[in-house]
């Protein structure tokens, strides 16, 4: 199979939308120049730095029929067009009563690793995932970053879509052939039997490396890259558990009311994965602190491969 | 009767419709029968009546916290209206907007908001839409005066001016938001001053007047469907009512100013004309108001024979399938 970047994934998965459907708009401070080309500057529009403006112009836009995909960039320029995410596009298909659709797709790049400092560098999925009204995606493969994206688009509701900024240049194998990929099926990235380790996005790539390391010592690890986390495939993780008894979260974002939070309670409150665990849960998450700016600060502000395979040695002791 | 003609007494039937509808709100409010907080439009209704006056059907509009008399001049159902206000299952949100967050997307009317300045950005979406259709579709965002201090006034009026959407802002300067003078919110005098600074027209109107609204909204209209971009307009007016139906915050403005604005009725003004100008006699005028009455009876009689939610009815509608 031939093989492409997570950007060049994204980039045919929004070309291909866009040749399907005539309703899509793309509005961004940065134009993708293969969807100018293609699809002209009325659909592909260069907009002022004004999140809140272009970011509340795609309600009123999927509010008239239309699909916007709106590529915000950092999420930390999210946080300007709060208002229009959460109060107005997560809520207002609700508060209408279900008499409006509105389908956006939110385009966000997250993570820290590139020395950014702590105003271009967060991962604040978890805090979105308190917002009920809106579907979360967290691609970590070039694969799943073209699947997940058009179903995105195709979806009638406003979906994020967290795209890991270490990632962007990944290469991967990605088919030619047309194909989708489902909300709410976590991937499993390899089978194990001693340990079950969640890991999100960039995570997932780090606690594969682990596996193939402490395979070594004889571990059999069990990695599930959850992939969407709102649908989250609560299922597919209990069943894990209750096969390997222990439960291992790795997460980037930081730890304090997070997504590995939300994982370990639906694997807690689920009775049968309970009895089946033979030891506490564990989640390896950044640090509470706004991510630092110089190297050897950040790099111990989220988790390593080191930290992670410290915890499942950890773990298996119990 | 001269199609001008109809239009005055079109106009009054909607005007009308509009003060009867806010009083038994404001009726049944105080009898406790409507929950949470409504925001009367009374004082105001020549605004979003000569507005809307010149829209079609398939023409958006986007509304504010103080929408009822948007939804009703934008032609929306009195009884669904009413049913939503008193949180039943027929209301146009089955119960999960009230007041503040009444929509019909099949008359384009895209929704009111209890964020101040929010419907801003929002309209420009839905010009934008209507400039990618093709068509001549316009979209009207109303707002107070309050909005314009907001980010999303100033953005939204540069958005729509640099890519010329068929957008009208329409902005109800009544004065205050909630007990803050403008004059104490803005260092210029008028808010469509402001349009300069986005390259677009601005205009400063009598907004107790509605064929003066009618008038300058047509000229709006009329460039958003030619394409030639958006309009600020700002209309001065007055709302009789406090800020909200309960007393919770204390209505501040000086009572004889509140009086001198009740005596600049829009609603009076429009009668006078219209009788002195033998369009309407009394007698017409008072069965056209007593239809209005009987209307909004009716839809307090319809909320009220309507059923609550079932509280498991708050699971549904979170997303659409
Ligand atoms: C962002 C935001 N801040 C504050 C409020 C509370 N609030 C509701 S209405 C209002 C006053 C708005 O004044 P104006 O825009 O002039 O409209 P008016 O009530 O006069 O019609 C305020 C402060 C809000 N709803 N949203
Ligand atoms: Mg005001």
């Amino acid at each position: 199979m031939r093989s492409i970047t997570f950007h060049q994934a994204t980039l045919e998965a929004l070309q291909e939308e866009f040749r399907r459907d005539h309703k899509t708009v793309h509005l961004s401070t940065d134009v993708p120049a293969p969807l100018r080309q293609e699809f002209g500057a009325a659909r592909i529009r260069a907009t002022p730095i004004s999140e809140s403006s272009f970011v509340g112009a795609a309600t009123g836009l999927a509010g008239s029929g239309f699909r916007p995909v709106v590529n915000i960039r950092m999420a930390t320029f999210g946080f300007v067009a709060m208002d229009q995410m959460v109060n107005q596009a997560a809520k207002i298909t609700y508060m209408f009563g279900g008499q409006a659709r509105f389908p956006i797709v939110y385009r966000m790049s997250v993570g820290a690793g590139n020395s950014m400092a702590a105003q271009h560098s967060i991962n604040p999925y978890p805090m979105f995932m308190n917002v009920p009204g809106l579907k979360i995606i967290l691609p970590s493969t070039p694969y799943d970053a073209k699947g997940l994206l058009k179903t995105a688009v195709r979806d009638d509701n406003p979906v994020m879509s967290f795209e890991h900024s270490a990632l962007v240049d990944l290469a991967g194998e990605v088919p030619e052939e047309e194909y989708l990929i489902p909300f709410g099926e976590a991937a499993l990235r390899r089978r194990g039997s001693d340990v079950t380790v969640v890991a999100l996005a960039r995570m997932a790539h780090f606690a594969m490396d682990v596996a193939e390391e402490l395979e070594k010592e004889g571990v059999s690890m069990e990695v599930i890259d959850p992939r969407t986390l709102v649908p989250l495939d609560t299922q597919a993780i209990r069943d894990s558990v209750a096969r390997t008894g222990r439960l291992l979260v790795v997460d980037e974002a930081c730890r304090t009311c997070g997504a590995a939070a939300e994982i370990v309670s639906r694997v807690v409150e689920d009775e049968a994965a309970f009895a089946r665990l033979k030891a506490r849960p564990v989640r390896v998450c950044g640090l509470d602190v706004p991510i630092p700016f110089s190297p050897p600060m950040e790099r111990y502000a989220v988790p390593d491969r080191k930290r992670i395979a410290a915890a499942v040695r950890d773990l298996l002791k119990r | 009767m001269s199609t001008r003609k109809e239009l005055l007494v079109e106009m009054y039937v909607r005007m009308i419709t509009i003060r009867r509808f806010e009083e038994r709100v404001a009726e049944d409010f105080q009898r406790k029968l409507i929950p949470g907080v409504v925001h009367s439009y009374i004082g105001q209704e020549a605004v979003a009546v000569g507005v809307c006056a010149n829209l079609r059907r398939e023409d958006r509009i986007v509304s504010n916290h103080r929408g009822h008399g948007h939804c009703i001049a934008k032609g929306a159902d009195l009884d669904r209206m009413m049913a939503e206000i008193h949180g039943r299952k027929t209301g146009y949100c089955k119960g999960k907007g009230g007041s503040m967050h009444i929509a019909d997307f099949s008359i384009g009317m895209l929704g009111a908001n209890g964020i101040v300045a929010a419907g801003l950005p929002i309209a420009a979406g839905a010009a934008m839409a209507a400039q990618l259709e093709g068509g001549d579709r316009v979209a009207v965002v109303f707002f107070g005066d309050g909005a314009c201090a907001e980010g999303e006034f100033h953005e939204s009026l540069n958005l729509a001016s640099i890519w010329r959407l068929p957008l009208v802002f329409v902005c109800e300067n009544n004065h205050y938001g909630v007990n803050m003078p403008v004059r104490e919110a803005m260092a210029v005098q008028h808010v469509a001053e402001r349009a300069v600074a986005y390259g677009m027209p601005g205009r400063v109107v009598d907004g107790n007047d509605v064929e003066g609204v009618y008038d300058t909204s047509a000229q709006a209209v009329a460039r958003a469907r030619a394409g030639e971009g958006p309009s600020l307009l700002e209309f001065k007016t007055y709302r009789w009512r406090g800020h909200f139906e309960a007393n919770t915050i204390l209505d501040l403005r000086p009572r004889d100013e509140i009086e001198a604005w009740k005596e600049k009725c829009p609603i009076a003004a429009l009668e006078r004309k219209l009788v002195r100008e033998e369009i309407l006699s009394p007698k017409q005028l008072a069965a056209i108001d007593a239809q209005a009455l009987a209307r909004v009876e009716d839809s307090v009689r319809y909320a009220l024979a309507s059923p609550l939610p079932e509280p498991e009815d708050a699971l549904e509608d979170v997303f659409c399938v």
